[in-house]
């Protein structure tokens, strides 16, 4: 059996999944749980300073989108940090590390972006024997309006000052948890790395509405007549998420440093995804919100079979084996060549491959042959674009074929040639180097 | 005299070749992993899910599916495998729409439960094609168990009783293991040797001898067994099969469905043996639903089941009653045997009278119906056969004929235990069976242990 047992940013953890901080990580009742279910790790839902806590809205936190059965696929929500009193929290924080000495149990944090602020907090969160800190710089909705969240992780030099003064507190390892809501990623995670951050985490939520009554012209969630964006999560966000986790693992600038993958983690093969991508350990939220602690059973036991099944004994094994192959658009071979190919014994003739190929691409699959219905490649047209593939509703019944090297591409009249050529040695590059 | 499918009396051959194949085909046929990625995904992954509770064997059906929608169909099986380790049976044969189909979340929202049978079926087939064994024999721990029969629950046992370390003998009447799923159940729900590839599959982890053809009663008796052995755990079925009382009943073409069955499921050729052209069929229960649509499958040209009650009260299950009905079985209510008609020996009919329920009780109207039949098969349930259980029967108890049992399968006899159709309180079903053959085990290696 493969072993999953997990060290990241020098914390142990019995597998690589853990709570994100958020609601399921709110309180000891709900952290207890969630470890007798067989989570790895929390993320302790943040804490904000001393005083009297935030409050939260009294009505709708969330909002979502569903597919067609009510399969949820995003979640939106508009929640604060946590609202209890953060004393309250230390407690029952050092007691169950008391209780659970085997897992992981990181603390967040979100504080006014003053230096006495987080100097205060860190020896309080220290004296609770947790494993380490993660700064939410992420929030996106409430808090950073109050210059706190995103409103900091958006500054790289911000993230980089608030990173410092941690680093100079504490001993304990410092996760730098990152919001989606900016341009070029690896800006706030080069700062966090600069200013000596053990981890990055990515990614907090998406800005986001999930929509608008139109009965009352209100946004989704709405409290009395009126709504506020949210911060997005869930299946739909993880394409955006494994893209920015996968951009800060190949940054030469920040090689090294360890990754905690976030966002739309629902099954073992999401979790498997983010670790060949570079994550060196992944939590969740809305998939437990969704499910229930349960679900991690799951992924666990996916995660195991599968990497048995492909003979991985270690995460080690597993963590950034695709960040390689992951490379800018010029320097994919522009000699490979595929073609899709219908296999008609599988094709139930619905019509639309050919009808997205007809109307938005290359014309290149037939209607009608000899006064019958059939859907037919045409070679001579086909880019290989792979719309196809993705609107038919067969599994496997369109494949994307490639041209052997030698075989003749009846589209461009070419010989399709075995070696490498890209976009940077291509003749129409007016930049193209010469070739050697 | 006409051939084939309208030849008088009993015959052989009434179809042509290649339908005996076809009619015998499987009856749900197995999901392909599209269409299994399709239902799996209709799954809520309900919380303390009521299909789970509905499941004698409490596999964690949302779990298992979940792991089908995840592409993990191994981890899957194994999931059912750990509370039930013969969940490729259970597949085919439960009666999920009096289970834990009935109890899906979904039947109650649009009538149209999450197909969990054939989701199980993807799964174990998957694990059992690929020969994949998930659980290893433990530790020696020199203690021996003897079973009685080798049929779901002794085989549950037997599995069970391997993975803790003890070594176990079953004792087999038979000449081939499986029980009643070798036996019993309805050709199309198993075809293709799957009740043997089973037998094989669950005693592949070791440590488990069958010793076929050995009769508890008439080549070993209880006691001894009992002196032998650290345990004993008594899975016989039930080898007896109730009268009709029916005046002239012993005549030729009156049988016992179970038995006709048994031949059927051992045929070679389904082509030779040989099938009632009007086939009357005296029962209510799966049984008698079986018999019926298989003399059908076999080319009778009438079948008909009679049963004394009303439809509410048949043990067979709507869909089973269904099933009958598409394959041209007339279901008549309200009519009980009473007398055999015979001409030279050989049965020609069957004088049935009304019934009617008058304060509760079932009782004859005195008029009469008489259908014409050259076969005859009661259906109307079976009986524990306590002979076997001779020498030490004094020493194990029974309630209502079967062995009696506590809370956690043990016989009145100190080191016995029993489970499946055998035990008093049971409901005749494999996955019943195959539970109280894996808790059985348990119970045992407590005791063992302790
Ligand atoms: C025709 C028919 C159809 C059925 N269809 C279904 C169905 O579709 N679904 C379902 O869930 N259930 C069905 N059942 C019920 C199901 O088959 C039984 O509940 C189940 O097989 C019980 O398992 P068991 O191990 O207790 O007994 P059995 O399967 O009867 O096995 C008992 C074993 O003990 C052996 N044995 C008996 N006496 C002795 C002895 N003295 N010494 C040694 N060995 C002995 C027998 O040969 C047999 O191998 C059906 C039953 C019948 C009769
Ligand atoms: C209701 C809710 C509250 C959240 N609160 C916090 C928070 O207090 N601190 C934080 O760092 N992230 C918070 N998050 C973000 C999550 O930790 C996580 O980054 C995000 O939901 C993406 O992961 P997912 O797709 O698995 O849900 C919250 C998310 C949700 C849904
Ligand atoms: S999830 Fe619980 S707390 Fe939230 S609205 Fe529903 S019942 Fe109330
Ligand atoms: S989309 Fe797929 S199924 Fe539909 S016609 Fe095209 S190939 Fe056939
Ligand atoms: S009750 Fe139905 S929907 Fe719910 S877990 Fe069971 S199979 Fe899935």
């Amino acid at each position: 059996m493969a072993d999953i047992r997990s060290v990241f940013a020098g914390i142990k953890s019995p597998n690589p999944f853990w709570l994100a901080s958020a609601p399921p990580t709110d309180k000891a009742y709900n952290v207890e749980r969630a470890y007798k279910a067989g989570w790895g790790g929390v993320v302790w839902k943040t804490l904000g300073e001393d005083g009297p806590p935030v409050v939260n809205v009294n009505g709708p936190r969330y909002g979502a989108i569903w597919g067609a059965d009510r399969r949820l696929l995003g979640l939106n929500n508009i929640e604060l940090i946590t609202d209890r009193d953060l004393h309250l929290n230390l407690r029952e924080i050092k007691q169950v590390k008391k209780n659970w000495p085997d897992r992981a149990l990181v603390v967040s944090l979100m504080v006014p972006c003053e230096e006495q602020a987080w100097k205060a907090i860190l020896p309080l969160v220290e004296e609770t024997g947790a494993d380490g800190v993660e700064l939410n710089f992420g929030c996106p909705h409430g808090m950073s309006e109050r210059g706190m969240g995103s409103a900091v992780g958006q500054v790289p030099d911000y993230v980089e000052m608030v990173v410092r003064w941690c680093k100079q507190t504490t001993r304990m390892p410092v996760i730098t948890k990152l919001t989606p809501n900016i341009t070029d990623i690896r800006q706030p995670a080069r700062a966090a790395h600069r200013a000596g951050s053990d981890a990055v985490s990515l990614i907090n939520t998406i800005n986001s509405i999930t929509g608008v009554n139109l009965d009352t012209f209100a946004p989704e969630p709405t409290i009395d007549g009126k709504g506020s964006h949210g911060g997005f999560c869930g299946p739909a966000v993880k394409p955006i998420a494994l893209h920015m986790v996968s951009e800060i693992a190949r940054d030469p600038e920040t090689a090294g440093l360890p990754i905690s993958g976030i966002g739309g983690i629902t099954t073992w093969r999401d979790a498997a995804e983010f670790l060949a991508l570079g994550a060196g350990n992944l939590q969740v939220c809305t998939a437990a919100m969704t499910y229930g602690f349960k679900v991690v059973q799951e992924m666990i036991e996916g995660l195991q079979n599968w990497m048995d099944a492909k003979g991985h004994a270690s995460l080690d094994d597993v963590i950034g084996r695709a960040a390689p192959n992951l490379r800018e658009w010029q320097h994919l071979n522009l000699n490979y060549v595929a073609k899709a190919r219908i296999d008609q014994d599988m094709c139930i003739k619905c019509g639309r491959c050919h009808i997205a190929c007809e109307d938005t691409s290359h014309q290149a699959i037939t209607a009608m042959v000899d006064g019958k219905r059939h859907f037919e490649v045409m070679e001579e047209e086909c880019v290989g674009c792979n719309l196809c593939v993705n609107v038919c509703p067969v599994d496997g019944c369109i494949d994307m074929v490639p041209l052997a090297a030698g075989t003749l591409d009846k589209r461009t009249g070419a010989t399709v040639s075995a070696d490498y050529a890209n976009w940077t040695t291509h003749p129409n590059n007016p930049m193209a180097a010469a070739a050697k | 005299m006409a051939d084939g499918l309208y030849a008088d009396g009993i015959a052989a051959g009434r179809l042509p070749g290649e339908d005996y194949e076809k009619n015998f085909a499987d009856l749900h046929p197995p999901l392909d992993g599209h269409e299994a990625r399709v239902e799996a995904d209709r799954c809520y992954f309900c919380y303390d899910a009521p299909c789970m509770t509905a499941c004698p064997t409490s596999i964690d059906i949302p779990m298992f599916i979940r792991q089908i929608a995840t592409g993990n169909a191994l981890g899957s099986a194994k999931t059912i495998f750990d509370q039930n380790i013969l969940g490729g049976m259970c597949a085919r044969v439960c009666p999920t729409e009096t289970l834990c189909e009935e109890a899906c979340v979904r039947e109650e929202a649009e009538g149209k439960p999450v197909q969990i049978g054939r989701l199980q079926r993807f799964a174990t087939d998957a694990a059992m094609q690929a020969q994949r064994q998930f659980y290893q024999r433990g530790a020696a721990s020199g203690k021996t168990v003897a079973i009685v029969g080798a049929g779901p629950a002794g085989l549950a046992c037997a599995h069970r009783l391997a993975m803790h370390g003890h070594a176990v003998t079953i004792y087999e009447a038979r000449e081939k293991s499986g029980g009643l799923n070798e036996f019993g159940i309805a050709a199309y729900k198993t075809p293709d040797g799957f009740a043997q590839a089973e037998v094989y599959y669950v005693t592949a982890i070791g440590g488990i001898t069958i010793e076929r053809g050995k009769a508890l009663g008439r080549d070993i008796a209880l006691a001894e067994l009992a002196r032998a052995h650290d345990a004993v755990f008594l899975g016989m079925g039930l080898a007896g099969v109730n009268a009709l009382r029916a005046e002239g009943e012993d005549v030729d073409g009156v049988e016992n469905a179970v038995d006709y069955i048994a031949m059927l499921r051992q045929a070679d050729d389904l082509g030779r043996l040989p099938i009632g052209r009007r086939v009357v069929v005296i029962g209510g229960g799966m049984t008698a639903i079986d018999a019926a649509v298989q003399a059908r499958l076999l080319g009778a040209e009438e079948v008909t089941i009679c049963y004394r009650r009303g439809q509410e009260q048949m043990n067979a299950s709507q869909f089973e009653q269904d099933l009958a009905a598409s394959k041209g079985v007339a279901i008549r209510h309200w009519l009980q045997p009473k007398r055999v008609i015979a001409e030279n020996g050989r049965v020609t009919g069957i004088e049935l009278e009304y019934t009617v329920l008058s304060n509760g009780r079932l009782a004859g109207t005195g008029e009469t119906l008489t259908l014409k039949a050259d076969q005859v098969f009661k259906a109307i349930g079976q009986s524990f056969d306590a002979a076997g259980l001779n020498g030490s029967g004094a020493a194990v108890a029974l309630t209502g004929g079967r062995i009696q049992v506590d809370g956690e399968g043990r016989t009145s006899m100190p080191k016995v235990w029993a489970g499946g159709d055998c035990i008093a309180g049971g409901d005749d079903l494999t996955v019943s069976a195959v539970a109280q053959g894996r808790d059985g085990a348990e119970s045992i290696h407590r005791a063992l242990a302790g």
